[in-house]
């Protein structure tokens, strides 16, 4: 019987192989994938096994975390002050997972980013907790509250840049929400998120970033710019060839004016001054849909910006007829633009025309709070000539010296803006968008750069709207920023 | 006494017994799972566990007492086995005590691990003191035959526990899987049985397209195991045990009659099962599911296959470490009993799963080594049944939990949680080393033959 015996015995060693081979295939070559399924809870657990790093605002921490007990995640995130930072921040929850810099930074903030490898094998032989790093940010403290208890209880957004280098300072969105409470696991968490996600109000929005508005007339500086840049006027003072009202070429539709206000044959100055429809109406069709959106997308429309946090993409319409040319140079018709955007234009003009690329991470650091990674400025682009932004400043400054946005203006300090009141709805039945787009600027430079919307502008009334409402806040975010 | 010279073939300076051995490889299985335990309590708390010592001393004071009966009863017994098997039931104790710590699995099994455990190595004992020769159990052939289809058939009359009829339940004294049991008295009595019809079976036959065709009366028993296999498949819905008896039945066909065309009736015949079965089998659909789609959802939910997946990828080359895995995900007291493998893939990492795979390779190698060098032929048909039947459990249980085929519903030699599963598997490694010993035993000395005497002075008075 010894010959099957043997056969036995090699069919018993083919099944020991072939279980062999099964978990080296199992635990070797899919062990990744298994690893990382997003079904694999281990995943989640590992992201708040150990104390999360924190994002860091000047010097202070605007996160923490605390222990959680009764759950399979050990660490849950907290944050200070959440609804004011909760913009920047996003939110870290256990249950829900992550958004903006808690989401973009994840790897840095759990310690699992590969930059930490040497940190976290050093760790590891000396017996240290594994801990995540920290992210540095570029906002300022002040700016942020002045932001944030400026628009109040109202509905909108503010977006503030140093256009010297493009690090955003401010980044304010409400109605807000507290990220500490939905950041673990529990009925409680759930229950606040799903009250969160339903709110017709939609807190949880960013709307300094990710929301797209009309910006009305504050768009006009935009308009400014292309033509100037186009050489349609030269001069800022001279008069310009347009009629009041204006008829839309190919249409028998006539473009108004809010109000009783001197925009036949203005000049660039008085136009802006008084947020002449006419007059920049005009210049878009003259200058023509190539023209027009050479020059917006210069500013930095019809691209996705990355801060590093993902930004919605401002709308310059890119098929328009020449009279739609007309309605988008006025911030109508299909323009769209995020705070951010607006707020980008501002700066450009302010830092004589040199565009830099808007960041918000400063640097990440590792557990011991060495840096890994710092981010430069970086040159977007070049929208405007400095000569032209000069000009442009000068137009600015008149429209807070003695035009629309008055309510911005700040004792010892040049102060430029632009208002804006963009219609909402069709025939404007909603409620339209105040705007407010600005920059200080002292012996060294301009320092701040503001746009702020409004949603609930109460009525369209010109663009006092939008220095009724929005310039208000900004002035308030520029006096943070330049310690007034 | 005076040395005597032999003239016989057979001599007493046979193989060494290699009891040393033995107990050096012990000192190792034991002090394995001493410092895993060490380890679970290091990793959990940070400090060592406080029933260490006692583990410790349990498990030294069970395999020392095995090693001194094998000493004193099996002298030549093969020095692996026990040493391989005190080692995986040390570890299994050590890994469902770890998942004890994990409150959502359930009450705390270990210590019933550890008694049944102490049972299970009396039983070792008691088998070894009181089976002085394994060829005893060849008069109980047709006894073991009614006994082991009573137990197979029992569980029919229980409840059944997550979709398998397998247990029964005895009041006061919990469930037992009578299966565990069946699969040694099942092999007794086929061991009995083949050896007095191995040569019907082989050659009372017609030869057929190149097989040879055996006659019906032959057959018959043959078609009733199949039917009964099948039968235990449909109404306990256990596909494992069912694989286990057919294949065990087959392979001792083989090694009985030496007759390839066992081999593809057998295959034949478990196929045809298969199909019929699973057409109308929910339950079996169900596995055949799981295993074709490992990590899909149901009712969007993660599946216990799934979760097993996940434990074996996160496990990675070396494990999480002892105490530090997520065995608890999979939920239930599934990973103290049919799961055990995922926490030892997890916690140990692949070198670990290889490592304990590799013991039961050991295990069953020793067992077929033991069918070989049996002198008798029941000896040899009971070894390799044995051997085999464990062989095919743990492919069934670790190639299900991995998913090499479909999962049924049968516990890890030693390793899982379960008493009937671990007092059977010891009594199961007694019978091997039992007939191992009377196969590697020196023939005893002939008497010295009177020629050889030399001559004796007679003093007369």
């Amino acid at each position: 019987m010894n010959k099957p015996l043997r056969r036995v015995a090699v069919f018993c060693g083919l099944l020991v192989l072939a279980l062999l081979i099964r978990v080296n295939y199992v635990q070797f070559v899919q062990a990744d994938e298994l690893k990382n399924d997003a079904h694999n809870r281990r995943v989640t657990i590992n992201q708040y096994a150990s104390p999360r790093g924190d994002i860091i605002v000047g010097d202070k921490a605007i996160t923490g975390h605390t222990e959680t007990t009764g759950s399979d995640f050990k660490f849950k995130a907290t944050f200070k002050n959440g609804a004011m930072w909760a913009p920047v921040t996003g939110y870290a929850s256990q249950a829900f997972g992550t958004s903006m810099l808690e989401g973009v930074n994840d790897k840095i903030l759990t310690g699992d980013d590969d930059r930490l490898f040497f940190r976290r094998t050093v760790d590891i032989l000396t017996g240290k907790e594994k801990q995540g790093g920290d992210v540095v940010t570029t906002l300022s403290n002040a700016a942020q509250k002045a932001a944030f208890e400026g628009l109040g209880d109202k509905k909108g957004a503010v977006a503030a840049i140093d256009p010297q280098t493009g690090a955003i300072l401010a980044l304010a969105s409400t109605p807000s929400y507290d990220p500490s409470s939905f950041a673990g696991n529990s009925k409680t968490d759930e229950k606040n998120w799903v009250t969160l996600k339903n709110d017709k109000d939609e807190p949880m929005l960013n709307r300094a970033l990710r929301q797209i508005y009309p910006p009305g007339s504050a768009f006009k500086v935009v308009t400014a710019a292309a033509a100037l840049e186009n050489g349609l006027y030269s001069g800022i003072d001279d008069k310009t060839d347009s009629p009041d009202p204006y008829t839309l070429p190919t249409t028998t539709t006539d473009l108004p004016n809010e109000g009783n206000i001197p925009c036949k044959n203005a000049t660039l100055r008085v136009a802006l001054q008084y947020s002449c429809n006419t007059v920049f109406g005009k210049i878009g069709a003259d200058l023509g849909r190539e023209k027009m959106l050479a020059e917006a997308k210069k500013f930095g429309f019809n691209d996705e910006l990355f801060v590093p946090v993902r930004t919605a993409t401002s709308n310059f319409s890119t098929t328009m007829d020449q009279p739609q040319t007309a309605l988008s140079s006025i911030g109508q018709f299909e323009t769209a633009a995020t705070p951010l955007q607006m707020a980008m234009v501002a700066s450009a003009i302010a830092n004589d025309g040199k565009l830099m690329k808007p960041y918000m991470v400063k640097e990440l650091l590792d557990s011991n709070g060495k840096a890994i990674e710092q981010t430069s400025p970086q040159e977007y682009s070049q929208p405007v000539s400095s000569e032209n932004a000069a000009k442009l400043q000068q137009m600015m400054e008149t429209v807070v010296t003695s035009g629309t946005g008055k309510n911005a203006q700040i004792d010892g300090v040049t102060v430029g803006g632009k208002t804006g009141t963009a219609q909402n709805g069709v025939n404007n039945d909603k409620s339209p968008y105040a705007w407010f787009i600005s920059y200080a600027k002292t012996d060294s430079g301009s320092p701040v750069a503001v746009a702020v919307v409004v949603e609930d502008g109460l009525a369209n009334r010109g663009d006092i709207t939008g220095g009724g409402l929005a310039a208000p806040i900004a002035k308030k975010v520029m006096e943070a920023v330049l310690n007034k | 006494m005076s040395v005597i010279s032999n003239t016989t073939t057979i001599t007493s300076v046979g193989a060494p017994s290699r009891r040393n051995t033995e107990l050096a490889l012990l000192v190792f299985a034991v002090l394995i799972p001493v410092f895993a335990y060490a380890n679970v309590g290091l990793a959990k708390d940070g400090s060592l566990p406080a029933g260490l010592l006692a583990y410790g001393a349990g498990l030294g004071t069970l395999a020392g007492i095995a090693h001194l009966m094998v000493r004193k009863f099996a002298k030549y017994a093969d020095p692996l086995m026990l040493p391989v098997a005190t080692l995986l039931n040390g570890m299994g104790l050590v890994l469902i005590w770890r998942l004890d710590q994990e409150p959502s699995l359930g009450a705390a099994m270990a210590p019933s691990q550890l008694l049944w455990s102490t049972l299970g190595v009396a039983l070792f004992v008691g088998v070894l003191v009181f089976l002085k020769d394994h060829r005893i159990l060849q008069r109980y052939t047709y006894i073991s035959m009614v006994v082991a289809l009573v137990l197979l058939v029992l569980p029919v009359f229980f409840p059944g526990i997550n979709g398998a009829k397998i247990w029964i339940t005895i009041p006061g004294v919990g469930s037992l899987q009578p299966g565990e049991f069946a699969k040694i008295i099942i092999t007794v009595f086929f061991a009995g049985y083949l050896m007095v019809k191995r040569d019907a079976l082989a050659l009372a036959s017609r030869r057929f397209m190149g097989l040879y065709l055996p006659r019906g009366r032959d057959l018959g028993p043959i078609l009733v195991i199949w039917a009964i296999s099948l039968l235990i498949l449909v109404f306990e819905t256990d596909l494992g045990t069912s694989l286990l008896f057919f294949g065990l039945f087959v392979i001792m066909l083989y090694v009985a009659t030496e007759r390839t065309s066992w081999i593809v009736f057998g295959l034949l015949l478990s196929a045809g099962g298969a199909v019929f079965v699973s057409t109308f089998e929910a339950h079996v659909q169900d596995r055949v599911q799981n295993w074709l789609h490992p990590l899909a959802l149901v009712n969007g939910g993660v599946t216990e296959t799934a979760q097993t997946m996940y434990a074996f990828g996160s496990g990675g080359l070396f494990g999480s470490g002892l105490g530090q895995g997520y065995s608890r995900l999979i939920g239930g007291i599934a990973p103290k009993s049919d799961y055990i493998l995922a926490t030892v893939g997890e916690e140990l990492g692949l070198t670990g799963l290889m490592a304990v795979l590799l013991l039961y390779g050991l295990l069953i190698e020793r067992g077929v080594r033991t069918a070989l060098a049996a002198r008798d032929p029941f000896g040899k048909l009971l070894a390799i049944g044995l051997s085999g039947a464990f062989a095919l459990q743990v492919f069934v249980v670790a190639g299900g939990v991995t998913g090499l085929i479909p999962l049924t519903g049968m516990t890890m030699p030693f390793l899982a949680q379960g008493g009937s599963s671990v007092i059977a598997n010891w009594a199961l490694v007694a019978i091997l080393l039992r007939i191992s010993d009377t196969a590697r035993r020196p023939a005893p000395s002939p008497a010295p033959s009177p020629d050889a005497e030399p001559t004796q002075v007679v003093r007369v008075q």
